[in-house]
């Protein structure tokens, strides 16, 4: 038995008759998260978790049709009983777990593992079929605990404050860039990017609480932002804004940062593996503690990774899908298939 | 540990060749004197030897980190370098140990000589007590080098930055045979029991590329043409009985080319050279392909040196009898350089460059067609009157190069990168046409610009079709010129010819699949070029 098919529009619920993260545009869309390779545009009715919608409707249209469910709270869909549960990887992130007839299968989007600070935390659902992805599905990849890192950003933070300099971080508007104001908070001044502010508004109006920033544009005096943190989007590396402010030293957070050869490809002057998603370990425990006798990898390093769980007695399959792909804010990425 | 892990992270993140010169500087500030040594050693390729063997080193790190053997080989294929890959998967750390990079290398130069079980002892404590930067800096000293941008003479700035000493004197004082064990850093550097003064070089005189026709620069009689070698620039010093050879680039090369060093003993003394080092075999030039196997060699074996003999063009004369010769025209400093060389006794490592006897700009372009079958990038022209300027100087010296040869050809297949560009498709495989086929011709890789390569790159991810390994075969839709130095027939290439030297010149987006050239266009060209290749053979 199964409840979910991939077809060439995206995850399919045939008994619920709705689509999870479809690519092409679906009469009803269940959206795991608000980045723009899970919610595209196009379809007629969206579900999605409740601090998920603002953003949907600022990335995607104000007068979207959205109804929302929290986490835990359950709905049934053409007799498919659906809820979601946390998957930690941006704010409003789920897992969407579906049951029918006693079957359970989980659709987890993107996650990871260890608590940020400011998406509410993972929790692994029990299930028979499991969706996982695996952008960072090779064992090379172990991210240092949150505090650990953190603690080496604001070491460099207050090298560059001793030089004079100001330190730029370029990170994701959406997710990356509100983890990183909540941990950096009390090192100085946040300054954010325009796409980034609006994002934080949307997640405001939530009722979440973020550390306070200003805008920072080509208007915006040297000397109010030298010495100070400034937040900007992947596209504005290597721009005018960055040029603008006095002295950058500019940090870019990825996962993919974790390899020497990504972070000299990038003309910056440091790099923090900082990932919101599971590393190695984080996605076999989260595949573990599912207990799923099938598991699906649908983006990310695909084959390695499910030939993988095959060797250690986990049921796996490479399903190819439209995520990790076509995300508007992958520009600047170093490898900008997969983040 | 932690202090080189930091300096080295600082060099590998610093785009500048200042504040690569501040890192190290730093470095040198807060180091202890023995640590300063093996600084100057790990980057003038004076590391210890391999004291213990990468494929244990691998064994080791597959089997405390429980992952099977493919799966390494799959994370080696992504990060690109052993060392770091070791790092990466082996598991967190269970406790810290701090020592100086002198004690880890006098450590692992004591534990090379034991048994590999105790080899496997040391290194998986060492690797539990460090965290994963300290960890790759370890597994580099065993084997493999930085590959942080820095050079021969990149360090030499530094130190002489750092310590006040004039960075030629420092560059001889480091080229020395001395052992960094038993060196003390500061009489290293301060060049105790050497003359520096005596290899002092003069800068290079250097050629602007003709754009303008030939004609306008003057008449043929005042000017001196020469082949253009295709070698090393180099500047062979003979004073007080030593010789030195100094590369373009301010490196000191002497020891690279014993055959060259063995002049010490026929050159006269207080002469300075400047002139090609070239491979050379029956008085013929070879290319530059034949040269690349011996260059940035450390060691020298006789097999090397019997299989691509070396040997030295005489362009110019810039000292002699330790008097300063740049200031007199060319044509004297040329006659007296033939007068020199002629007085040698015979030898098959010193020639001089030939100057090509021409009447008119038309007869010395006809000559110019020929450069290829030389072995040679086309034509110099030097002012007979002009002095041996320093640096370059419009108007003296021209060098007219022939143009490459160049085709369209379409992209199919593509590989990731190795080291920086680990995680891009930058090595593609190109092919023409061949009928209503494609037939691969050449693989390049380079020559385009970053923002392509991301261009590239991504559209490899897309259009990928299947995968060979670490091959991806991709829809033939991008188009490139491709610039090659020469054609030849291959038995080994499926096309039945090889390109020498081929390199991405353009990526043209103007151009589709189906206008790319074809396989018979190929054939005309290496019929056409039939004799320059008779040369190579040595027919």
């Amino acid at each position: 038995m199964s409840i979910i098919t991939f077809t060439n529009k995206g995850i399919y619920c045939p008994q619920g008759k709705f689509y999870i993260d479809p690519w092409l545009p679906v009469d009803h869309a269940v959206i795991t998260h608000g980045h723009a390779d899970h919610a595209r545009r196009g379809s007629k009715h969206y579900l999605c978790h409740k601090y998920t919608e603002p953003i949907l409707r600022l990335r995607i249209d104000p007068a979207l049709s959205i109804s929302t469910l929290d986490y835990n709270e359950t709905i049934f869909i053409n007799g498919v009983k659906l809820s979601m549960f946390p998957a930690g990887h941006i704010v409003g992130s789920a897992q969407i777990r579906l049951e029918y007839e006693g079957y359970v299968a989980v659709i987890s989007g993107d996650y990871k593992t260890e608590y940020d600070g400011i998406s509410t935390a993972f929790e692994p659902v029990r299930c028979n079929e499991f969706v996982t992805e695996s952008t960072f599905g090779l064992p090379i990849y172990n991210w240092l605990p949150q505090h650990e890192l953190f603690g080496g950003i604001r070491d460099w933070i207050a090298n560059n404050q001793l030089q004079d300099k100001t330190s730029v971080f370029i990170a994701y508007s959406l997710g990356k860039a509100q983890r990183l104001m909540k941990g950096l908070e009390g090192t100085a001044k946040l300054f954010v990017h325009n796409s980034i502010n609006n994002l934080n508004k949307a997640i405001e109006s939530n009722g979440i609480v973020l550390p306070q920033a200003e805008l920072v544009t080509m208007e915006t005096p040297r000397t109010e932002t030298q010495n100070q943190v400034v937040i900007l989007p992947p596209a504005l590396l290597g721009t005018n804004l960055i040029k603008k402010l006095s002295s950058a030293s500019v940090a870019i957070c990825s996962g993919w940062m974790q390899v020497r050869g990504s972070r000299r490809w990038q003309a910056a002057d440091a790099g923090f593996a900082v990932s919101d998603h599971a590393d190695w370990s984080g996605l076999l425990s989260a595949i573990k503690a599912t207990g799923a006798e099938k598991v699906y990898v649908t983006h990310g390093s695909t084959a390695t990774f499910s030939k993988y769980l095959n060797e250690i007695g986990i049921e796996a399959a490479e399903v190819a899908t439209q995520y990790g792909k076509e995300d508007d804010e992958e520009i600047g990425e170093p490898k900008n298939e997969e983040e | 540990m932690e202090k080189f892990a930091r300096f080295i992270h600082d060099l590998e993140i610093s785009n500048k060749t200042n504040d690569k010169i501040d890192a190290i500087v730093r470095y040198l500030d807060v180091v202890p004197e023995e640590d300063k040594i093996w600084l100057v050693a790990l980057f003038t390729g004076k590391r210890p030897k391999r004291g213990i063997n990468t494929k244990l080193l691998r064994e080791w790190a597959i089997e405390i980190s429980g992952i099977p053997d493919w799966l390494f080989a799959e994370c080696y294929h992504s990060v690109g370098d052993l060392g770091e890959t070791i790092s990466l998967i082996l598991p967190k750390p269970t406790h810290k140990i701090s020592k100086n990079i002198s004690t880890w290398i006098n450590e692992l130069s004591a534990i090379s000589k034991q048994s590999d079980e105790a080899k496997k002892e040391y290194v998986l404590n060492a690797w539990s007590g460090l965290n994963v930067q300290e960890r790759l800096i370890f597994n580099k000293l065993i084997g493999g080098g930085f590959r942080v941008g820095v050079s021969h003479k990149l360090l030499v700035n530094a130190i002489s930055k750092h310590s006040g000493i004039e960075a030629n004197k420092i560059m001889h004082s480091l080229m020395g045979k001395w052992v960094p064990a038993d060196t003390n850093y500061a009489e290293l550097i301060n060049g105790l029991d050497l003359d520096t003064n005596i290899s002092q070089p003069y800068p290079f005189c250097l050629a602007y590329p003709l754009e303008q026709e030939v004609g306008s620069i003057g008449e043929p009689e005042e000017w001196q043409a020469e082949w253009k070698w295709d070698g090393i620039r180099g500047q062979i010093i003979k004073r007080k009985e030593e010789l030195f050879i100094w590369s373009r680039g301010e490196e000191l090369i002497t020891s690279q080319f014993p055959e060259l060093e063995k002049m010490v003993s026929i050159l006269p003394d207080g002469c300075v050279i400047d002139g090609e080092i070239l491979a050379v075999e029956k008085s013929q030039v070879l290319s530059f392909n034949s040269l690349q196997k011996r260059l940035n060699r450390k060691n020298v074996s006789k097999k090397q040196q019997e299989e691509t003999p070396i040997g030295f063009y005489c362009y110019d004369l810039l000292e002699f009898n330790y008097e300063d010769w740049r200031e007199k025209p060319l044509g004297e400093r040329r006659s007296q350089l033939e007068k020199l060389i002629s007085a040698l006794p015979e030898n098959d490592t010193v020639y001089l460059s030939q100057v090509i006897g021409f009447k008119s700009w038309e007869q010395l372009a006809t000559i110019r067609e020929g450069s290829r079958e030389m072995n040679s990038e086309g034509l110099m022209l030097k002012k007979r009157s002009s002095p041996y300027s320093t640096g370059r100087k419009r108007g003296d010296w021209w060098k007219w190069k022939i143009e490459p040869f160049s085709i369209d050809a379409v992209m199919i297949y593509a590989q990731k990168g190795a080291g920086r560009r680990s995680n891009f498709y930058t090595d593609y495989t190109f092919a023409v046409k061949d009928g209503d086929k494609l037939l691969s011709i050449a693989k390049a890789y380079s020559g385009l610009t970053d923002k392509e390569i991301r261009e590239v790159d991504n559209f490899v991810k897309r259009n990928a079709i299947e995968k060979f390994g670490p091959v991806r075969t991709v829809k033939p839709e991008l188009v490139f010129e491709i610039a090659f130095e020469g054609i030849a027939e291959s038995g080994r290439h499926k096309a039945g010819i090889a390109l020498r030297f081929p390199r991405i010149r353009r990526w043209r987006k103007d151009k589709k699949a189906d206008e790319i050239n074809t396989i018979d266009d190929l054939r005309n060209l290496l019929n056409s070029t039939r004799h320059a290749d008779r040369t190579d053979k040595g027919i």
